[in-house]
């Protein structure tokens, strides 16, 4: 019974940190009016008038730009990161330090700085307004994180179990497939889905480097902010359509979030 | 961005000497080539951006003045380094990170450990905690802003009663307590995979011996999980001190400087005074000072970067 | 251990990766095309997310696609992204856009710049599209130095008082058409009641050049003030020009809205729109809001009156959202066949049939105000927000010559930053943590520095 105050605590916190989820989620259903009441209107009937201004505007176009982008550089980051950090732990180059002292280094120019030199570059090679470009920049925003995450997973891996396998006579390809792989599956999932994550919500390239078609969700979201009348309803209703996809991958993958992070992030 | 080669770890390769040229050489090929790509990558992608901003830092250019660009010298790193606004946004960005970035370790912590037990509904309020991190950080700081601390309508005045303007009562207190909701559920789930990693025989041997939970936490599990809270330290700092759209959103660096940091700075240099060279040569100053920072925090404060040496 | 299996592997990682790729690719095939088409019969549109822009979005394609065959993409961005993306793209040659909204504001100083197409041969050559309709303060104020049109108005808007009949008439006070600022003072010392939540007037306090600075700068106006004189000379610390920031400053935290350093347009809106407040001074466009039921406790029971004056004898401002098309777009044509079809008067009767009258664009034409059935839905308010219109003057808004175009504004790139850093003094000022000396005495000193510019 000792554990009581703890439990509820655990509860409350819980409940804290999502309220303000829970708050954006019942605004969309309410009507502008009673969204910006004042004080705050706690009871009301719902009404879909928010989603149906959201799907008045063609939301599937972003969306799968935004699935496009954040699904392509999350896999080209874990196709670069993965042998990178194989480079960098279980078989080092020789200056392995600076090399991973660079990829962490990549992300220290803020991204505001770097916007203007990449929209010039980007624009001189034709590729604005391009999925392809958000795949790129994505790419390599996510892949310092992802390289340092795959490096501490691969590290976690025994090296006792490698030499066993080669004891064995398994090539190295199967020893990796056998042995390395199951081991570090985990790891590779939860480095896919922060990539995914980031890439999904990433809002001031997008905004800068994409037009009418190659637009992303975040750009979609903030067409709801007007100067002339009220917003939040349909703001948080656009907000929750948005958020939803990123929001339920990670409710259904925290668990290997958890264990994939737990199985060595630090090393 | 570039990569600053520290010559106390660069020396020595022995094995790279002429001993067996050939074997040796395509043992280190066989060993670079997987690293190869992603450098090659993040050359491409990363540095060309870098020395365009290196260029453009040369160039008087205003946006607004067509047929204004011209090649200046440093004149422009002395514009910004002699520019008082930048020191102050300095100040701002080193006391949001680091401010966000200790509380939200410290409440992860603190989640961490309430979640690292059983209890009913364990995996709903983890659940819970989680979803703020996933929620797209442009709405998260639209709806903080407007549904949150919007003094007519929003939920703390609604809830508190007065009509207090937090935004711009306490700006910076209102961006830090927005970017600490969202990030506190990423330094919570590191540092619970640091807790459920740790084996459960020293514990079970340290409640034997007769030490508090207390005495239990503060000397085995703490200092066990160093490293889970580095990294969250670490992680956080790089991408806190980037933040820009909850300054922009929120409180747009305002009142007057109060919260316009690095990177709110260095958008408005380009986007209000379309001064594009000198932002360009802000952008190449923040680099270089963060790289500073960031060798002396990662090689000698943080353990991280120390690799097991026997591989 | 050869280097062979290794890449094997990673032969393998990527065959397999590829693999769900293309099967996402497939499924998710459609709307996201990459490629760039080379039809030129598509052309890009940006425009803010006022809803006027949203309608048109819904419009298009059965209509104006159906007539010409031209596709139009649209992306809609809030005001200071608009703004920041527009000028990039314009300014690096970008040309993402063929056609753009851009507001009073930007509209001189882009033409300039020689950012922007000139409409006025296009327009001319138009023969629907009747150009003498367009109202003269609108045209003024989307022209160049040059005389021509640089952006075709979508719709405009002015500013009046707005009052609510019920508390003014428990009261027993009336409201003349053209009321002085010193009346709507005394109007909300006695209106305003704590106790029932109601202040007496709701003002923007929200710091920014477009929200506080849009009703202040009016107000500066009528009290004989001005940011510049002719030559430039800053007058920020004038007399005039403290006393009416004073009244306004004062009014607003006598009998002002709770949390006025914090409210804009919208704040306002729905403060007034709730009965919260006995009279409002603002846009004109926040009739159509206020009149319709569904969204406001007051439809139906608002009196509109001039905008309060002091020494001139009008002192409404003028703003449009206007269409223009920057100098980079290769589809000039077809641009212009959008902006013409946008602003011409048939789009408006067509809004008006499928969305309703009370939705039309207005404040661009004369014609619109003859149409019956606008002027049926828009009774109690059309007239006078079209003599507002007319009698605001871009050019001559107050006492004295001015150096650049704007009644609400200075039309000069650096006004935005000027503007706005005053503003945020004016704020905390309203909120009562400096005095108005102070926030203006500040103001000269930044206003000083941006009339050397322009002395030399």
């Amino acid at each position: 019974m000792r554990r009581l105050p703890w439990t509820i605590l655990a509860w409350a916190a819980g409940l804290v940190f999502f309220f303000p989820v829970l708050w954006m989620v019942l605004t969309g259903f309410k009507r502008e009016a009673d969204a910006a009441s004042n004080p705050p209107t706690w009871v009301f009937t719902p009404t879909l008038d928010g989603y149906r201004q959201v799907f008045d505007r063609d939301l599937t176009p972003y969306l799968l730009n935004s699935l496009m982008a954040s699904l392509f550089s999350t896999l080209l980051v874990l196709v670069l990161a993965t042998p990178a950090a194989y480079a960098l732990s279980l078989r080092p180059v020789g200056k392995w330090r600076d090399a991973l002292f660079f990829f962490i280094s990549t992300k220290m120019l803020p991204a505001v700085a770097a916007l203007l030199p990449i929209y010039l570059v980007v624009k001189e090679l034709g590729m604005l307004d391009n999925v392809w470009t958000m795949v790129i920049l994505y790419s390599a925003m996510n892949l310092p994180l992802a390289i340092w995450m795959m490096r501490s997973f691969l590290l976690e891996v025994p090296a006792s179990v490698l030499e066993a396998a080669e004891m064995d006579g398994a090539g190295l390809l199967v020893s990796i497939r056998r042995v390395l792989l199951p081991i570090v599956s985990p790891g590779l999932a939860a480095t896919a889905l922060i990539c995914f994550i980031f890439s999904w919500n990433e809002f001031f390239f997008a905004v800068n480097l994409t037009a009418t078609r190659a637009g992303t969700a975040p750009i979609f979201l903030v067409g709801f902010i007007s100067s002339e009348g009220l917003f939040l309803a349909r703001l948080c209703a656009a907000a929750t359509l948005v958020s939803l996809p990123v929001v339920l991958a990670g409710w259904l993958a925290q668990k290997q979030l958890v264990r994939g992070l737990s199985m060595g992030a630090v090393k | 961005m570039s990569s600053a080669t520290l010559e106390k770890e660069a020396p020595v390769r022995p094995a790279s000497k002429r001993a067996g040229p050939a074997a040796s050489r395509r043992d280190r090929w066989s060993r670079r080539a997987p690293l190869l790509p992603a450098l090659i990558f993040a050359i491409v992608v990363t540095q060309v951006p870098f020395l365009v901003t290196l260029y453009l830092s040369t160039l008087s250019w205003n946006a607004l003045r067509p047929g204004s660009r011209e090649f200046t010298g440093l004149s422009n790193y002395a514009t910004v380094l002699s520019d008082g606004r930048l020191r102050a946004a300095l100040v701002n960005t080193v006391v949001l990170t680091a401010s966000s970035v200790v509380v939200s370790v410290l409440i992860g912590l603190g989640l961490a450990i309430l979640l690292d037990r059983k209890f009913p509904g364990r995996g709903v309020v983890r659940t819970l905690l989680i979803t703020p991190f996933l929620v797209m950080p442009m709405a998260a700081a639209l709806l903080w802003k407007h549904a949150i601390y919007n003094p007519a309508y929003g939920l703390i005045n609604g809830i508190l009663g007065g009509d207090t303007d937090w935004v711009s009562g306490y700006p910076m207190v209102a961006v830090v307590a927005t970017l600490v909701w969202q990030w506190t559920p990423f330094m919570m789930l590191i540092i619970l995979a640091g807790l459920q990693s740790q084996s459960l025989e020293t514990l079970e041997a340290a409640r034997v011996d007769g030490a508090s939970a207390w005495q239990t936490f503060l000397h085995i599990t703490l200092p066990y999980l160093r490293p889970y809270l580095e990294l969250s330290a670490l992680l956080g700092s790089i991408y806190l001190v980037q933040t820009f759209d909850a300054v922009f959103t929120i409180t747009q660096g305002g009142p007057g400087t109060a919260t316009t940091n690095l990177p709110y700075e260095i958008y408005l240099t380009t986007f209000r005074k379309f001064e594009y060279g000198e932002a360009a040569a802000a952008g190449v100053v923040v680099v270089i000072g963060t790289i500073a920072v960031a060798t002396f925090a990662l090689r000698v404060i943080s353990g991280l970067f120390k690799m097991e040496v026997s591989r | 251990m050869s280097r062979r299996p290794l890449f094997a592997v990673i032969l393998e990682f990527a065959l397999i990766s590829v693999l769900i790729v293309s099967l996402a690719a497939c499924s998710g095939a459609g709307g996201s095309g990459s490629s760039s088409d080379g039809d030129s019969k598509t052309i890009t549109a940006l425009m803010v997310g006022n809803p006027q822009m949203e309608d048109i979005a819904k419009l298009t394609a059965d209509s104006f696609t159906k007539e010409t065959g031209i596709t139009v993409r649209f992306t809609i961005l809030p005001e200071n992204e608009l703004r920041d993306k527009v000028t990039q793209d314009v300014a690096t040659q970008g040309g993402q856009y063929d056609v753009v909204t851009i507001g009073a504001y930007e509209a001189p100083i882009w033409a300039k710049n020689g950012w922007l197409h000139e409409l006025s041969s296009y327009a001319d050559k138009d023969s629907g599209y009747d150009e003498a309709d367009l109202l003269e303060p609108m045209v003024k104020s989307l022209s160049g130095e040059d005389g021509n049109l640089y952006a075709a108005p979508f719709y405009g808007e002015s500013s009046f008082l707005m009052w609510n009949k019920d508390l003014f008439a428990a009261k027993g006070i009336t409201m003349p058409e053209r009321p002085t600022w010193q009346q709507v003072a005394d109007y909300a010392r006695q209106l305003n009641d704590k106790q029932a939540g109601v202040a007496g007037i709701c003002l923007r306090g929200l710091p920014g050049w477009g929200e506080v600075f849009a009703p202040l700068t009016t107000v500066v106006n009528t009290f004989g003030g001005t940011w510049f004189e002719k030559d430039w000379t800053p007058k920020v610390n004038s007399p005039e020009f403290t006393e009416a920031t004073k009244f306004y400053v004062d009014l607003v935290r006598q009998y002002g809205e709770a949390g006025a350093s914090q409210a804009g347009f919208t704040e306002c809106l729905n403060t007034f729109g709730q009965g919260k407040a006995a009279m409002w001074y603002d846009a004109t466009s926040a009739a159509g809001t206020l009149e319709d039921a569904s969204a406001s406790k007051v439809a139906g029971k608002v009196g509109y009156a001039y905008a309060p004056v002091n020494k001139t004898r009008s002192s409404g401002w003028l703003w449009a959202w206007a269409w223009a098309m920057p100098k980079t777009t290769k589809q000039a044509d077809a641009a212009w066949q959008f902006i013409s079809w946008a602003t011409g008067k048939e789009y408006e009767k067509l809004v008006g049939e499928k969305l309703g009258w009370s939705r039309l664009p207005a404040g661009k034409r004369t014609s619109t105000y003859n149409l019956p059935e606008y002027k049926q839905s828009a009774t109690a308010f059309a007239d006078i927000t079209l003599k507002a219109i007319e009698e605001a003057d871009p050019t001559n808004p107050g006492l004295q010559p001015r150096p650049a175009l704007g009644v609400q504004f200075v039309g000069i790139p650096e006004f935005a930053d000027l503007g706005t850093k005053v503003s945020q003094e004016v704020a905390s000022a309203i909120a009562g943590k400096t005095t108005v000396e102070q926030a203006l005495a500040d103001g000269q000193k930044l206003a000083e520095t941006v009339a050397e510019k322009y002395r030399k």
